[in-house]
This record gives C-alpha cells, structure tokens and sequence, in this order.
C-alpha cells in the first residue's frame, strides 16, 4: 500500500510551457489546464505525447504535455 | 471530440464553425480554404509568377509549403534585419525549407546595404525598430519581386493579423491607413507588384496547428522587438472576446470586406525621384533613409537555389501553375 502511495505520489503530467517545465498532481481536461495556467483557448494549442489534442480531452498523469503558444506580434 | 468528417478522434476543434476536425481532415480543409480565397479574390491568376515573403515563422513557411503543395510554383524572399541570433536562426529555417521545397530563396540584407543592425539604425534615425523593419521590408520585397520578374508578393498575414491592425486603426482613427487593408492590393505597372494574403481568413491558431501537423520547423521564438508591442494586446483582446463568441473575428473582417468594396477608390502614388518606385511624397521612405544614414545596394540581395546542387544537367524544374 506504501509502495502504491509513492508510485502515485511520483506519477505527475508533465506539462512544458513557456521554456519551463510543471509537474502536475491530478488528472484534467486540457481546458481546465489552459485555465489553471490562465491561458486562452484561442491563443493556445495542446499537444499530448506528441499529439495535437482538442481541449475537451482529459490528460493523464502519465502524459507528457506541451503547451504552444500560437500568437505572435508580428 | 470525434471528426465530423470521418468519426475518428479530434485534433483540433474549430469553435468558429461549430465543428472539429482529425490531422488529416483538418489539413485537407485549410488547404481548400486558402485555395477558395486564392480564387474568390483573384490572389493568382494564370500567368503571374508569386513570390512568399518568408520570416521563418509559422506563417509565411505554412504558406510556402500549401501553395507549392496546391500546384502554385512560389519561390521564397526572406529579409536579413541584422538582430543577432534571431535573424540567422530564422534564415536557416527559410533555408531548410526551401530545400524541402526545392524552390529558390532569396535573401536581402539589411547589414549589407547599411553596414549597419536595425537596432543601429533605429538609433542613428530615432525611430522604433518595427517602424523601420516595415520601411525596409516595402521596399525590399518590391525590389525583389519588380527585379527578379514577380507579379505578386504573397504574405503570411492571417485573420488575427489583420483583424487585430483594424481594431488599432479604428480605435485611434487612422483613416489613411484603414481602408488599405484589402486580401489584394493590385500593382502598377512594372513598378508596384500585386500583393495578396492567402491566409485573410484563416485564423493564427489554424495555421500554427497545421505547422504543428506538418512538422514544419519554425522560429517559435517572438522578434525580440514584437515584445510588448500593442499588436499583442489587440490580439488578446480579440481572443477574449473569440472565446465568448466564437466566429466574432471572422464575422469583423468579413464585414470589413463587404464595406471596403464600397469605398472610393485611393488616389494614385507618383514615382520616387530615386528609385522610381510608387510613392506619395516626392522620395519614398526608404530612399530618405538611404539618404540620411548611407548606404549601398549593389550587394543587398543574394539567392539561395537549392536546384543547383540537387537537379541532373539538363532537368528544369517545374514552374507551371495551377
């Protein structure tokens, strides 16, 4: 039971945006992740394990996790 | 979120039209959007030779890339601003794509013709960067496109970009510059190239996913001179408000559209005394600016053409359009 409880404790998303990295505890859609980030919908893309995904998609704790940012100044 | 075309699992959804969309059927579907705008509005018609104008970004590659791949032989023109690592970074993402593309690249360069860094010359000028940069980016990409035979110059602005400059030009009023914000803008004469944007109605976030499906490799880094430019908040504004109201950006620039055909023609710009190319005053821009800081343009424009190490002796490459 010990050993279930550290496995779970040390199984994070990994969540990689603007140049950093985020462990991440619990599972959540990827809107619900653009929010706790307060990040925009419109101005952001989400890639899962390589994978672009829409937003209403629950991401793992095992997942990796990359947040793109779409909007440019130019 | 399942495809609405084939049932397999989303990708990306596309709240502005209410649908969303596989890897494959999502970039099927912007291909034939650009292809729809390139043909409503007359962006390429048969006969002219285009030309992308390419920052290394996600834009103008995207765009490089559909159009070859729609059958519209474009080579690429990609403008060297001298800001350090920046400029030579996304020179070599232009580069690699133009050898994925095999089309030829040309590259005019701002330290070559001033001796001089934008970030210099905006000291010596007292004028901001971005100011320059678009002196400096007129003119060359008309210099390229009149000298090296062009009819149209294609840009990579999208419906964030475009929307987001109506926004700041209606908020402050900027009458001169509001009604010039057209998908075409027709040349004149042998002196002015046509120029066009594809991706009118196509909003940055599908253009960034379709770079992402392609594996297209781009700056993802910002211009170290956009940090903080208004733009920006324009844009953010505009994605709020997206967000609450999905297709509102669209819905703004359509409107646009519809009332710019309604609008007086603009008067016609005379020739620079200099250079010869349009202008409304009697020099243009970038010949005053040659003036006050120096400069010399015989070494200004090189060309990269990954054909010549590539193709047999007597292979021509494919210039016919679609």
């Amino acid at each position: 039971m010990t050993t279930l409880s550290v496995l779970c404790y040390l199984i994070r998303m990994k969540v990689e945006w603007d140049g950093r990295s985020y462990d991440i505890e619990k599972r959540m859609t990827g809107r619900k992740l653009l929010e706790s980030f307060n990040l925009s919908r419109e101005a952001h893309l989400i890639v899962a394990n390589g994978k672009l995904t829409t937003e209403d998609q629950t991401l793992n704790t095992t997942d990796t996790v990359r947040i793109i940012r779409v909007i440019s100044g130019g | 979120m399942k495809c609405r075309v084939c049932g397999k699992p989303a990708s990306l959804s596309l709240r502005a039209y209410n649908t969303a969309l596989c890897a494959d059927d999502f970039i099927a579907f912007l291909e034939k959007r650009v292809l729809q705008t390139i043909r409503r509005y007359k962006l390429i018609n048969t006969g002219e030779r285009p030309l992308v104008a390419v920052s290394g970004g996600k834009d103008s590659l995207a765009l490089w890339t559909i159009l070859n791949r729609l059958g519209f032989a474009a080579d690429g023109m990609y403008i060297d601003l001298g800001i350090a690592e920046y400029s030579q970074t996304s020179y070599l993402k232009a580069r690699a794509m133009a050898d994925e593309l095999n089309r030829r690249l040309f590259r005019f360069s701002i330290p070559k013709v001033f001796g001089k860094e934008v970030a210099e010359l905006s000291r010596i000028t007292r004028r901001p960067p971005c100011s320059l940069c678009g002196t400096v980016k007129r003119y060359a990409m008309n210099r390229v496109c009149v000298t090296e035979g062009y009819s149209v110059l294609l840009t990579g602005h999208n419906l964030d970009d475009e929307a987001s400059a109506l926004l700041g030009n209606i908020l402050y009023w900027k009458e001169e510059y509001l009604w010039k914000k057209d998908v075409v803008l027709e040349g004149q004469g042998s002196s002015l190239a046509k120029k066009a944007k594809p991706f009118f109605l196509c909003s940055e976030r599908e253009v960034a996913a379709y770079a992402l499906l392609k594996g297209i490799d781009y700056v993802y880094e910002e211009c170290p001179y956009a940090v903080g430019a208004r733009t920006l908040v324009y844009k953010n504004v505009l994605n709020q408000i997206e967000e609450m109201s999905p297709a509102t950006k669209i819905m703004f620039l359509k409107g646009y559209l519809k009332r710019l055909r309604s609008e007086p023609k603009r008067e016609q710009a005379t020739s620079c005394i200099a250079c010869g190319y349009p202008t409304y005053t009697e020099k243009c821009n970038f010949c005053s600016l040659m003036d006050r800081v120096g400069g010399d343009q015989r070494f200004a424009v090189d060309t990269y053409d990954p054909a010549e190490t590539r193709m047999e002796p007597g292979e021509t490459r494919p210039d016919n359009h679609a």
